[in-house]
């Protein structure tokens, strides 16, 4: 006999209680973080250089723009998901875990806030 | 009667009992690489912030990038990106169920550190050729 809930089976959570989300979450930005990493370093290797009107001239254009804020998102995302895990298995103390949990989500907001910024403020030329 | 000696129990995750092998090394390293990586994203942005504020502001960035401690940083997110992209495509392919066999598991983790050394190698020598 078990004893577990009727609906608790039928949800099929376990005590973490959510699944296994994280998990592919972390999958899936990770699958379209190849092309959008690759795009970025292969971008900036084939620039005739990194003087200041080369760079800018490139990233102004709207498709690097555009594919440059998908790269930050993409990557706070994935790189939020992996940091938190690491938190998680090392930190033991609940109190200690909640901050530096709240503490790494708030700089991670502010940081790919600052860099999307950074590129709207670029392609929109001001 | 003596009670019977009390040996301290190991425990969890019994991590010293294991003989250091490739497998491990490398799901540490790979964890190790996205610590180092979530580093590099504030200088990533620190970089583009730096590249709208204009002209003086991109040069100060650069000359930061450019200085041999800031090389050395540079080189070695050049590795860790490049080693957990390629270790992360070894991951994707045993989450679809591919590549569990020792051989092919002990082949794709030196293919990663031997691909991961000479990509690295390969994108700083095209900068270098690109700056001189």
């Amino acid at each position: 006999m078990s004893l577990r809930t009727p609906l608790g089976r039928v949800l099929g959570m376990g005590s973490a209680k959510d699944g296994t989300e994280h998990w592919w979450a972390q999958r899936v930005s990770a699958v379209a973080l190849i092309p959008l990493t690759l795009w970025f370093l292969f971008s900036l290797l084939m620039l005739p250089g990194l003087d200041y009107e080369t760079v800018k001239t490139w990233l102004s254009l709207p498709t690097s723009g555009f594919l440059c804020v998908l790269l930050l998102v993409v990557l706070t995302y994935h790189s939020y998901l992996g940091t938190t895990v690491v938190i998680e298995d090392y930190v033991h103390t609940a109190g200690m875990k909640l901050l530096l949990l709240l503490v790494l989500r708030f700089s991670y907001v502010l940081v790919c806030g600052a860099g999307v910024f950074a590129v709207l403020r670029i392609v929109m030329g001001r | 009667m003596p009670s019977p000696p009390v040996r301290a129990r190991p425990t969890s995750p019994h991590l010293d009992i294991y003989r250091w092998q490739i497998g491990n090394t490398l799901s540490i390293l790979h964890r190790l690489t996205g610590i180092a990586l979530a580093m590099g994203l504030p200088a990533l942005c620190y970089w583009l912030v730096s590249l709208a504020g204009g002209d003086e502001s991109y040069a100060a960035a650069a000359k930061l990038f450019a200085s041999p401690a800031g090389l050395v940083v540079l080189i070695g997110w050049t590795f860790a990106f490049l080693y957990h992209l390629l270790n992360g495509v070894r991951h994707l392919f045993w989450d679809a169920g591919y590549g569990f066999e020792r051989t092919q598991r002990h082949a794709s983790g030196w293919f990663v550190v031997v691909g991961s050394i000479v990509l690295t190698l390969c994108v700083w020598v095209l900068i270098r050729h690109t700056a001189s």
